[in-house]
C-alpha cells in the first residue's frame, strides 16, 4: 500500500482498488488467495434450520473503551443469531470507506474483525469495498451478514414470554451506549466507562442445551436499551412485564454519568447483553450458567422483572421506594438535558 | 453500594409516606403544592410518588421546564439564524426537537444547516474558537442554573477576544414568576416545592418576599425520592400550622446567600429585562439580558435576521399545563395529535415537560 490515507482510486475497481484488496482487506479477514476468489462463496452443506441476519455499523467513534467497530460489527452479528438460537457459522462484510480514511485505522479495524470473527469461531466467507467521496459517509461503515444453524427443535421467538416467566439479564447495562458517548464526546469522567461489547452464542449454547424449552425468549438489548426492548417482547408476546427497579443492574459509572447527561441507563445501548425470559423454575440454573460466563470483575446476572398475563404489552417499573411507573418507548434519541 | 441508594431507601420512605398521613390526616381541605423545577416533575413521575401521596395532596406543576417557557418566536429566531450562511447553532440538546412556527433546529439540521449539541457552553466557545471562519451562535436558554455558565462563557470569549461567537440570550428568573402564580386565584399554590439547583446559586433568601409577603410556604427540596417525600412533609407541617416560612430540605447544598461567585458573574454580564413566557406571557424583570458592555455578543443585536412572525397551534393548551391549571390528560391534543414524536406544544418536547413526563411515566 503505497498511501497512507484510502483515496477515492481505491473504490475504482482498478490496480488501486486491486492492492487495497490483496494486499490489505483480504490478507487480513480471510486469508483466501487471488486464484480462490469468486463472485460468491459457496458454503457446505448443514443439517438444521438455518438463521440469517444483518445489521449495519455507523458508529462514531471508530475506537472506543473496550471495542471499536470491527469487533462490533462481528460480535452485533453473531448476537443476533445467538438470539434466534443459531450457532454462527459465517460472515459477509461490506465496507464503504470515506475518502480520506488513515490506511492505519482501517488495518487496525480489519484486525480487530478478524481476531473477533477467530474467537467465535466464524468464516469470514466473503466481502465487498466501496469508496465514497469525502463527506459523503462519516469514516467507515460496516455491514456484515450472518449465517448461523439451529441444531435444535426450540422455537425461541419475541413472541413467546409467558406469565410466571421471570425475566433475566446477564450482566449490569448501560455500559456500551455510555462509553461510546463518553468517548464521542470527550467528556471527562473520573470513573471510566468501558464498553461491554462482547460475543453472546456460547452463552446461548449452554443454556438452550442445558435449560431446554424453558428458555421462552432470548433478545439483545442493542440500539434503544433494556427499557425498548422489553416493551417490544410485551408487545409481540401481548403480555405485561413488571420490572423491579432496586433489582437493575447498572453500574455506579454509568449510573453518575447518566445522571450527569439527563439519560436513563434503561434507554442506553447494549452490545453484550442479553434478556432472557425464562420459566420460574429453570431461573437458578439460567443464573448459573450466566455466572460462568460473566467477565472478571463484572457483577453478573440479576433477575430484573417478571411476565405477568395481562394483554396490551405494557411495562411497568416498581420504583425503589414503591411506587410505579410505566415505560413507553422513546421517540427518538436520548438527548442531555439543560440543567 | 450507588451513589443513590441511600437517597432512596424503601424504608425511610415508608416513615415519610406515614409522617405525612398523619400530617394531613386532621386538617381540613387540598393542600395544593406546585414545583417549578423540570427535575422535580420528572423526578416525581419518574418515582411514581403522586401515586404514593394522600389524596389531600395535589401536586401541579409550574413553569420550571426552561425548554417548554420560551416562547414560539425564539425557536423561529433560532430557525433563522441557522439559515445563515457559515453559521453554527451551538445547543443544549433539548431545544433541537422544540417545534418554531413552521420548522425546528432538527428539520434545519436535516435540511443542511449546521447544528452542534453541545454539554456547556465553554463548549461552544471552543468551537468558536477552532472555526473562525464560522459565526457560532449558542443558545442561551435557562433560569439560573445554566445562566452564570453561560455568563462564564461569555467572560471567557471576550478575553480570548473572540469576535465569532455569540449568544441568543432568553434567560430568566424563576422567583418573579412564583411570585405572579402565588397571587393568582384560579390556582390557589399553597406552598411551593422550590427547585434545588437554581437555589444553589440564588440562595435560599431569594425565596424571602414570596413567603414574607404573598404568604406561601417554601420549602426548597432535592431530586431524590426522599428529598421530594421529606420536602412534601415539610410543606404539609407549614400548611396545617399556618407558617408561611423559607426553609431548606436540600441543606447539603443550599446556602441562604447562594453562590456569591456565580450571583456576581451574573450580575456582570447580564441585567433584568422583561421576558416572555410561553403560556404566560410577558412577566416584567424576570428575563436577563446582555449588559451593554457585552452586546457584541449579543446574537439578536449583531446578527440581524428575518424572523417569521410566531404561530401557534390553535387547540394547544400549554399555557395552562406551564401555569399547573390543567393536567396533560385535560388537553384535547394530548396522546392524539400532540405526542413525543409529533410534539405540538414543548411540554411535549422537552425530556423534562410536563407532557412529556406524563407521556413517557403516566
Amino acid at each position: 500500500m503505497a498511501s497512507d490515507i484510502i483515496l477515492l482510486g481505491h473504490g475504482s475497481g482498478g490496480t488501486l482498488s486491486h492492492r487495497l484488496l490483496d494486499e490489505l482487506i483480504v490478507p487480513i479477514l480471510s486469508g483466501i488467495g487471488p486464484r480462490d476468489q469468486n463472485d460468491a462463496a459457496v458454503l457446505a452443506p448443514v443439517s438444521g434450520r438455518l438463521a440469517f441476519t444483518t445489521d449495519s455499523y455507523v458508529v462514531d467513534p471508530l475506537f472506543f473503551p473496550g471495542g471499536d467497530i470491527g469487533c462490533l460489527a462481528v460480535y452485533g452479528t453473531i448476537n443476533d443469531l445467538a438470539m434466534a438460537g443459531a450457532r454462527p457459522l459465517s460472515l459477509s462484510v461490506g465496507l464503504i470507506i470515506e475518502e480520506g480514511l488513515p490506511v492505519a485505522d482501517l488495518k487496525r479495524v480489519l484486525e480487530s474483525l478478524r481476531a473477533a470473527a477467530d474467537r467465535c469461531g466464524v468464516g469470514i466467507v466473503t466481502g465487498d469495498t466501496k469508496v465514497v467521496p469525502r463527506g459523503k459517509a462519516d469514516q467507515l461503515f460496516i455491514n456484515t451478514a450472518g449465517i448461523g444453524v439451529l441444531e435444535h427443535a426450540l422455537e425461541i421467538k419475541g413472541s413467546g414470554a409467558r406469565p410466571g416467566d421471570r425475566v433475566l439479564i446477564n450482566g449490569p447495562f448501560g455500559d456500551h451506549g455510555m462509553a461510546v458517548l463518553v468517548a464521542r464526546e470527550g467528556l471527562e469522567l473520573t470513573a471510566p466507562i468501558v464498553s461491554d461489547c462482547a460475543p453472546l452464542h456460547e452463552l446461548v449454547g449452554e443454556l438452550l442445551a442445558e435449560l431446554g424449552d424453558a428458555v421462552h425468549v432470548l433478545r439483545d438489548p442493542t440500539r434503544g436499551g433494556v427499557a425498548t426492548t422489553l416493551k417490544e417482547l410485551a408487545r409481540q408476546s401481548d403480555v405485561a412485564i413488571v420490572l423491579d427497579e432496586a433489582a437493575l443492574p447498572v453500574t455506579p459509572a454509568v449510573a453518575g454519568a447518566c445522571a450527569i447527561l439527563g439519560l436513563d441507563p434503561l434507554f442506553v445501548a447494549n452490545e453484550g447483553k442479553l434478556l432472557a425470559c425464562v420459566a420460574p423454575e429453570a431461573v437458578e440454573a439460567a443464573l448459573a450458567i450466566m455466572r460462568r460466563h460473566a467477565p472478571a470483575g463484572e457483577s453478573g446476572p440479576a433477575i430484573i422483572g417478571e411476565v405477568v398475563g395481562e394483554s396490551g404489552g405494557k411495562v411497568r417499573l416498581r420504583t425503589a421506594i414503591g411506587g410505579v411507573r410505566a415505560i413507553e418507548m422513546l421517540a427518538g434519541e436520548q438527548l442531555p438535558r439543560i440543567c | 453500594m450507588s451513589l443513590f441508594a441511600p437517597f432512596r431507601d424503601p424504608a425511610l420512605a415508608r416513615g415519610q409516606l406515614a409522617a405525612i398521613r398523619r400530617t394531613v390526616a386532621d386538617h381540613a381541605g387540598t393542600m395544593t403544592l406546585m414545583e417549578v423545577c423540570g427535575t422535580h416533575t420528572m423526578a416525581i413521575c419518574q418515582h411514581g410518588i403522586r401515586a404514593l401521596l394522600p389524596d389531600r395532596i395535589r401536586l401541579i406543576s409550574g413553569p420550571g421546564c426552561p425548554v417548554c417557557v420560551t416562547p414560539v418566536g425564539y425557536v423561529d429566531h433560532a430557525v433563522a439564524l441557522a439559515r445563515r450562511p457559515a453559521t453554527v447553532i451551538a445547543t443544549f440538546g433539548d431545544m433541537v426537537r422544540v417545534p418554531g412556527s413552521s420548522s425546528s433546529l432538527l428539520r434545519e439540521q436535516a435540511a443542511g444547516a449546521m447544528i452542534r449539541i453541545v454539554y456547556s457552553p465553554l463548549d461552544a466557545v471552543t468551537l468558536a474558537e477552532k472555526h473562525p471562519d464560522r459565526t457560532v451562535v449558542f443558545l442561551g436558554v435557562g433560569f439560573e442554573t445554566t445562566a452564570p455558565t453561560v455568563a462564564g462563557a461569555i467572560v471567557t470569549a471576550k478575553r480570548q477576544g473572540l469576535t465569532n461567537f455569540f449568544v441568543l440570550c432568553a434567560h430568566k428568573t424563576i422567583p418573579i414568576p412564583m411570585a405572579v402564580l402565588a397571587d393568582d386565584p384560579e390556582l390557589q399554590v399553597d406552598g411551593y416545592l422550590c427547585p434545588a439547583h437554581v437555589s444553589v446559586i440564588i440562595g435560599a433568601d431569594a425565596y424571602q418576599p414570596l413567603a414574607g409577603q404573598h404568604h406561601v410556604p417554601c420549602v426548597i427540596t432535592g431530586f431524590e425520592p426522599l428529598d421530594v417525600l421529606q420536602g412534601v412533609l415539610m410543606l404539609a407541617r407549614q400548611i396545617k400550622a399556618g407558617a408561611a416560612r423559607v426553609e431548606t430540605q436540600y441543606r447539603r447544598v443550599v446556602r441562604p446567600e447562594g453562590n456569591l461567585k456565580a450571583r456576581a458573574l451574573l450580575a456582570e454580564v447580564f441585567e433584568p429585562c422583561d421576558a416572555g413566557w410561553r403560556g404566560i406571557g410577558t412577566i416584567p424583570g424576570s428575563g436577563l439580558q446582555l449588559r451593554p458592555a457585552y452586546a457584541a455578543f449579543d446574537a439578536a443585536v449583531q446578527l440581524p435576521v428575518t424572523v417569521e412572525p410566531p404561530r401557534e397551534h390553535a387547540g394547544c393548551r400549554c399555557g395552562e399545563i406551564l401555569k399547573g391549571k390543567l393536567r396533560p390528560s385535560d388537553c384535547p391534543l394530548f396522546r392524539t395529535v400532540c405526542t413525543p414524536e409529533e410534539p405540538v406544544g414543548a411540554c411535549m418536547v422537552s425530556s423534562e415537560g410536563t407532557c412529556a413526563a406524563e407521556y413517557k411515566y403516566g
